[in-house]
């Protein structure tokens, strides 16, 4: 396809550039040089071939004795010509197994070229962006503005001239499905056309830009190049929490954030001063790497692979460039050296996160959509995350000084006698579905019932009097459990989330819970944290000395003494997290004493070793004793908590965001790209980017670089790429096509540009209104080129068959997301709705039976079963089929354009499956219900309304005609009643081409 | 056969562009092309989608033993193993260069409780556990040498179908489907199957497309009841109505198609006669009922039943019908020791289920005269280790990627042909390695292609399968 479009615009251009033209080396000779020599005389050191480069004049040039390769101004006398069309098969450039021979007309070209003197060229993307004045056109020619007159000088230059503009309702259905991926209501298309008024469409385009669904349409198109999903990835592939960083997408395009803001905020929003929490919402962009859960993985592994994932997504993302290419090497075409490669990946070999573990914010749902305006609730949301941001920073200070408190406390009381504890006696026990022997030591030993199971377990009356301040639980073995384990799980095991302690009506606070051991991951203060979505559990690590199938102890402390008086005391035993891992024996016992829940002897143990000193897990055991203690956290979150319902947002979840590991990790060099081979050698490398761009802004402080330079550097105005990419990827949206074709690649084997001088002048201008690409969307859609015909031009064809020179609009297949949102939209049953957690639509049975885990698929009912397609929950082992049949890719890397394929698998989609025939259903019953049959003219208002409706048009004489009929042979067929019958029209009509098409 | 040919029928495959025959709009094979994302970059540039070299091989059926098989329980029987049973494995198997998953310093080594017999004029060995494939001894072509880089089973799944371990790249189905096309006239040219309790690790990213044009990746068809989602007609649609229903779309779509000269629209037109057609095709497919007794009896297969055995079946059936790459992944073998995952029982009862169908395919391919340019590939993702892995009491193994067996039938492979030697303790390969990329480099020598020149372009950069390694080992063939 590039080498065709290459040649195809070589043609088109040709005329121009005939016999007296010179010889341009971008345009003409940089192509052959690529594509033939450099591989071997370009800028790879390693893989250079006798010692020649014919990537930079003067070495090639130079003569070593035989010649010179290149001698200007004489062709004949270069080594060159006489290698590239020699005879000799060993002797003749390209060698034989690296390709054919050049063809006859760049060996021309290579001829004409030298002898004028074999000028080089920087490449045209790697030169500053230049801002050329817009040329002169013909009278007679129409223009809306300066696009107009680039494109149409090179129509002019070919012979052609350009469409008239598509009617009205089709340029309405068009610039509606662009700016926010909807069709418009019949009532909207109706209005338009009949406003006349020549200012009647620019108004349309105001209005669009400042839809809410603006920023879902093209946060959409950001977010396949974020390799956005709501999953890890590889095998486990489990859920994750992204969507507050869609959400902010969203918000930031909505608000219509200027580009280079939006750029500093996704890739180095954490280290702006007085870093917002939104800001470090935006860090999201770069966790949506994948996660890799297996068993026995090598976390380093995978935090290497999400690092180079980050240059790779860099680089195509913002300088269209190919830079992972130079992961392994020097990269063979563009001047990316093997070391410059790992200089770039300094910049994110920094980030913390390690495969599944890393930071996270507490973000609530509709948080972000909230309005811009403070507002007294706000400014105490804003402050209350503040402020528990502030004790969670402060958290490692904090700790130390209780440790401190601690120590001195525990020595003046080292000679405290052990607590005495009293077996409670039970009374009973019961369950949905367990049973429950008491046994005569008073432990309650269950039979297995149903999953995720609720214990309630009444004591016997207490001596009145009676004082309790701490309680004890013995998980104790028993013979008749599996493995003689504690537990009910087939290996012994028992997941408790939570116990909770009743003295009548009175919930009794516990401020702190100890165990004899816990599970990695499974911390006994989960007991006692009031999360459904943490437990306490009992198996052991690989080489451990602890055991799992013994007797277990949890000690839990009250607040303060309490007096039992005459209350019956209850204990609620929850298993919210795992099914079959509930509780198979336990005993409770009461103390007075408030026992210190710190004088565990493990933990002081631990207590006791200097910081640096102790083990992770002796590390792990303090800093959860602190934080189940940490009371001012506590305050502070149940304060925010107050604030949250006043404010009707949704639960608190955590999303994924970027911070700096500190100490800082040092970055090498790998060799061959692999993670056990740093080049230590070496030495460490600096962050930096590779020496052909200018350089960083250098740092106020001296000190290294970091992504917060990266992310300066990147829209700094002296950057020639990530002003063209932006334009080209936003062009491409609208015309099916990028100005440069290879929108990926804009390095020196990607595809020369359509239209040079129209990308810089919308780069320049891009940047000069501030980086609004809401400026850029307006100048593209109310240009004459953008609202011109899409139908097929037989003049045309001959000259410009693929359209390169734009002298139609073409015709897009709608992506998958906006498929489903036309037919949520033709069905009248869309839900607008902006943001939050996925949905689940209606999806075909069996769709994970290629996945290893069966993921969670809760088909809804209400609202979120009608939500558009951006919103449907997305797997990426497994995903929404619907989706990846119409081209959605699955995020496991960078996407910056999509694929566009016309299959029997979207029409057998298109046709049966349940939520689009849900939606045909839907439409079809609109029309039944708005024109009875007692109507005059019901049919033909019927098929009116579903054609507008799903097309924004009414339908052709012809099309009613063949509607009609249609309608006729059915009715004679088979007696399916009304419904049935119109279902069948509706569900033709969204199967047309045309439905799923913008023209 | 010419370049542009070739790819006429790369695209005519049924997944890909239906507008071949239009003849009336020969212009949309060029407008078309403009608009699927650069589909045909890699034909155009390199004609690489022209053979090579003569193909011995039209078609692949590929048995992906999911989880990786035991090769010391079942090909590669070690008696020097077997002496030191229970011993601790010497430090040296612990090189601080190498990690295994879960296993350290300290295991100890394991010889195995199964019985080995020779088989065949070839005299392979193989385990009590295997009793049909050792009739089929002289068909395949045993390599007890197999090497692969990654020993986790997603990455190493990736690397076994995509010659990577990171996902993103085109499975080795894809590349093959792009390189000769497919003949299929109403099926998908790469069809995936699977058996077992669960799905193999890694999921779509094993059958994707990865930069090749989406109409390459494989499709995965369910073993019973519908093959393909939405393959049904909704609910209270009989045949005839859906007849109608396309009829009347279809004269929509032309009528717009008149309107605007599209020719997407031409080929919209004919996916959906396509779809209609294989509502009818798809289910006869599967039709197992259809096949004689004798031959359900010689693949223990029941119709109905979800199984390997029928799986296997299937993949003939797919072939016959014109698909050219059958993937079946069966899970799961991945016997670290433990209650449920052990050298015992647990690999005996996979070893019932895949046994029989196995050696069935290949006799059945045989008799049909298909065996001769269908290649056959059995085997895991890596293999597993010569020291135990205790768990809970009950023995297994590690992952290994140093050594492990697998077998290649049809196609040009050498019969009866055993490569390879591992050393005393089936550690490391001591003669004949064969690199997962030399397997790739050679099973695409086989069906006409140079894996150096099979190529596609994607972000600047000619990609391959083999990436920058592997070698078409000669003395595999025959």
């Amino acid at each position: 396809m590039m080498l065709r479009s290459i040649l195809l615009l070589a043609m088109i251009a040709a005329p121009r550039s005939a016999a007296a033209d010179e010889i341009r080396f971008n345009r003409d000779v940089r192509p052959i040089l690529s594509e033939h020599c450099w591989q071997c005389h370009g800028p790879d050191e390693a893989n250079r071939q006798g010692e020649l480069r014919l990537d930079d004049r003067d070495q090639a040039i130079l003569d070593h004795g035989n010649g010179a390769t290149i001698v200007p101004g004489e062709a004949a006398n270069s080594l060159l010509m006489q290698r590239v069309t020699s005879d000799d098969d060993g002797e003749r450039m390209p060698p034989v197994d690296h390709g054919p021979p050049l063809a006859s007309k760049e060996i021309e070209t290579l001829r004409r070229w030298i002898d004028e003197g074999a000028h080089f060229e920087g490449h045209w993307a790697f030169l500053p962006i230049t801002n050329p004045a817009p040329p002169a056109i013909e009278s007679g020619e129409s223009a809306h503005n300066p696009i107009d007159h680039f494109v149409l000088k090179r129509l002019h230059e070919s012979g052609l001239r350009a469409s008239p503009e598509a009617d009205k309702r089709t340029l309405l259905r068009r610039v509606y499905l662009d700016l926010i991926g909807l069709p418009p209501t019949p009532e909207e298309a109706d209005a338009f056309e009949r406003d006349t008024r020549p200012e009647a469409y620019e108004e349309v385009v105001e209005r669009l830009l400042q839809s809410p669904h603006y920023g879902e349409r093209w946060g959409r198109h950001w977010l396949d190049q974020a390799r956005y999903a709501d999953s890890n990835g590889y095998t486990i592939d489990a859920v994750r929490v992204m969507w507050p960083y869609r959400d902010w997408v969203i918000r930031a395009l909505n608000a219509d954030m200027p580009f280079d803001q939006f750029t500093i905020e996704q890739l180095a929003g954490d280290l702006l001063p007085d870093a917002t929490r939104e800001q470090r919402i935006a860090t999201g962009f770069h966790r949506n790497t994948l996660i890799n859960q297996e068993g026995g993985v090598d976390d380093e592994q995978f935090r290497i692979e999400t690092v180079m994932d980050r240059v790779a997504t860099t680089g195509a993302v913002w300088l269209g460039l190919t830079i992972g290419c130079a992961q392994c090497h020097t990269h063979k075409y563009d001047p990316i050296s093997h070391r410059e490669y790992y200089q770039f990946f300094a910049f994110f070999n920094n980030c913390e996160d390690m495969n599944n573990v890393g930071p996270t914010v507490d973000v609530h749902e509709g948080e972000l959509f909230l309005p811009e305006e403070s507002t007294p609730l706000h400014d105490a949301l804003n402050n209350g995350l503040a402020h528990v941001e502030h004790l969670i920073a402060q958290r490692p200070a904090r700790r130390a000084a209780w440790e401190q408190e601690l120590a001195a406390k525990l020595q003046a009381t080292a000679s405290t006698p052990p607590p005495q504890w009293n077996t409670v006696p039970i009374r009973s026990a019961t369950a949905e579905a367990a049973t429950f022997t008491v046994l005569e030591d008073q432990s309650v030993l269950a039979t297995p019932g149903i999953p995720r199971e609720t214990y309630l377990i009444d004591a016997a009356q207490l001596v009145p009097g009676t004082k309790v301040g701490s309680l004890r639980l013995r998980f104790i073995p028993h013979e008749s459990l599996p493995k003689q384990g504690p537990g009910l799980a087939t290996n012994g095991n028992l997941v408790l989330s939570a116990v909770e302690v009743y003295l009548g009506e009175e919930r009794l606070a516990l401020v702190a819970a100890s165990a004899d051991h816990a599970q990695k991951d499974y911390p006994v203060d989960s007991l006692i944290d009031d999360d459904s979505g943490t437990g306490w559990s009992i198996n052991v690590e690989p080489g451990s000395i602890a055991q799992m199938n013994a007797e277990h102890v949890v000690i839990l402390t009250l607040g303060s003494q309490v007096d039992v008086g005459d209350r019956p005391l209850r204990f609620v035993l929850k298993h919210e997290l795992n099914n079959d891992f509930n509780v198979g024996r336990v005993q409770f016992s009461v103390a007075e004493e408030v026992v210190d829940p710190l004088t565990d002897p493990v933990f002081v143990a631990a207590l006791m070793v200097e910081d640096a000193q102790r083990s992770g897990e002796q590390r792990k055991l303090i800093e959860g004793k602190f934080d189940a203690g940490d009371q001012d956290l506590k305050a502070a979150r149940a304060q925010l908590e107050s604030v949250r319902v006043q404010l009707d947002l949704g639960p608190t979840v955590k999303t994924m965001v970027l911070r700096e590991a500190s100490p800082p990790r040092n970055t090498f060099l790998l060799k061959r790209g692999d993670f056990l081979q740093p080049d230590k050698d070496a030495g460490p490398l600096t962050a930096g980017v590779p020496q052909t761009f200018p350089p960083p802004t250098p740092r106020a402080d001296g000190g290294a670089f970091d992504r917060f330079d990266l992310a300066h550097w990147l829209v700094a105005k002296d950057n020639p790429l990530t002003a063209r990419v932006t334009v080209n990827r936003v062009w491409m949206h609208y015309f099916g096509r990028g100005l440069v074709e290879t929108e990926n690649d804009l390095g020196t084997r990607g595809s020369a540009p359509t239209h040079p001088e129209l990308l810089d002048w919308l780069a320049w201008n891009f940047m000069k209104q501030g980086w609004s690409l809401k400026s850029l969307h307006r100048t593209i859609v109310t240009s004459a080129t953008y609202r011109q015909s899409s139908h097929a031009r037989e003049d045309a064809v001959a000259v410009d068959p693929l359209n390169l020179l734009l002298a139609r609009q073409n015709r897009l297949r709608l992506e998958g997301e906006i498929v489903r949102d036309v037919a949520l939209s033709a069905s009248g049953k869309l839900s607008a709705k902006v943001g939050g957690p996925g949905s689940h639509p209606p999806q075909p049975d069996g769709v994970y039976a290629f996945t290893q885990n069966k993921k969670v698929w809760r088909t809804e009912t209400g609202e979120g079963r009608y939500r558009r397609g951006m919103y449907t929950m997305f797997y990426r082992s497994a995903p929404y089929p619907m989706l990846s049949t119409f081209d959605a890719p699955d995020f496991q890397s960078v996407c910056t354009r999509r694929q566009r394929s016309n299959t029997p698998l979207q029409a057998l989609t298109m046709a049966n499956d349940v939520a689009m025939y849900e939606l045909a259903q839907e439409l079809a019953a609109r029309a039944l219900e708005q024109f009875p049959d007692s109507e005059p003219d019901a049919l033909e208002n019927r098929v009116k309304l579903i054609f507008e409706r799903a097309l924004s048009r009414p339908p052709q004489p012809s099309e009613l005609k063949m509607v009609i009929d249609s309608l006729a042979r059915s009715n004679a067929a088979e007696a399916s009643d009304e419904q049935s019958r119109w279902t069948a029209v509706a569900r033709a009509v969204m199967n047309t081409d045309e439905f799923i098409t913008r023209e | 056969m010419n370049p542009a040919a070739l790819r006429a029928t790369t695209r005519r495959h049924f997944f890909g562009d239906c507008r071949v025959g239009l003849g009336a709009l020969a212009l949309g094979q060029l407008l078309g092309d403009a608009q699927t994302a650069g589909a045909a970059t890699g034909a155009q540039i390199s004609g690489a989608n022209a053979p090579h070299c003569p193909a011995r091989a039209k078609r692949v059926i590929y048995l992906f033993m999911a989880g990786a098989p035991s090769q010391f329980e079942l090909f590669d029987y070690k008696p020097e193993l077997q002496k030191h049973d229970g011993e601790p494995a010497p430090d040296a198997f612990f090189p601080k260069e190498k990690s295994f998953a879960f296993i350290g310093k300290g295991a100890k080594l394991l010889g195995t409780q199964r019985k080995f017999a020779k088989h065949g004029a070839c005299g392979v060995e193989l385990s009590e556990l295997l009793p049909h494939m050792a009739t089929i001894a002289d068909d395949a072509c045993w390599i007890k040498s197999m090497k692969t880089d990654v020993f986790n089973h997603g990455p190493a799944k990736l690397f076994m179908n995509t010659g990577f371990q990171a996902p993103g790249r085109p499975s080795f189905g894809s590349w093959v489907i792009y390189g000769i096309g497919s003949e299929a006239e109403d099926l998908p040219g790469f069809v995936v199957l699977q058996s077992g309790p669960r799905g193999p690790r890694a999921g779509n990213s094993l059958w994707s497309s990865g930069f090749l044009p989406t109409n390459l990746q494989g499709v995965p068809f369910r073993g019973t009841g519908d093959a393909i989602l939405n393959l049904r007609s909704p609910e209270g649609w009989s045949p005839a109505r859906q007849r109608e229903f396309v009829d009347l779309t279809n004269q929509l779509n032309r009528e717009r198609l008149q309107l605007t000269g599209d020719p997407e629209i031409a080929t919209r037109i004919n996916a959906y006669e396509m779809a209609f057609r294989m509502q009818t095709s798809a289910p006869e497919l599967m039709e197992l009922a259809d096949e004689p007794a004798h031959v359900l009896a010689a693949y223990g297969a029941e119709p109905g039943q979800a199984s390997f055995a029928n799986n296997c079946l299937l993949a003939r059936r797919l072939i016959e019908r014109g698909v050219r790459f059958v993937q079946l992944y069966h899970t799961d073998w991945d016997d670290h020791g433990g209650p449920n995952e052990n050298l015992g029982e647990p690999l005996a009862r996979r070893c019932r289920q895949i046994d029989q169908p196995c050696a069935a395919l290949v006799k059945d391919l045989k008799v049909r005269g298909l065996l001769e340019d269908t290649i056959v590939i059995w085997g895991g993702e890596f293999g597993r280790t010569p020291m135990g892995e205790v768990r809970e009491g009950i023995p297994g193994r590690d992952h290994h990627v140093e050594a492990f067996t697998i077998w290649v039938a049809g196609g040009g492979f050498k019969p009866g042909h055993i490569q390879g030697v591992t050393d005393d303790f089936g550690y490391f390969a001591v003669d004949g390695q064969v690199h997962v990329h030399d397997l790739h480099a050679t099973l695409l020598h086989q069906l006409g292609f140079d894996h150096k020149q099979l190529t596609y372009r994607f972000q600047g950069r000619d990609h391959r399968l083999t990436d920058v390694h592997g070698a078409v080992r000669h003395e595999l063939l025959s």
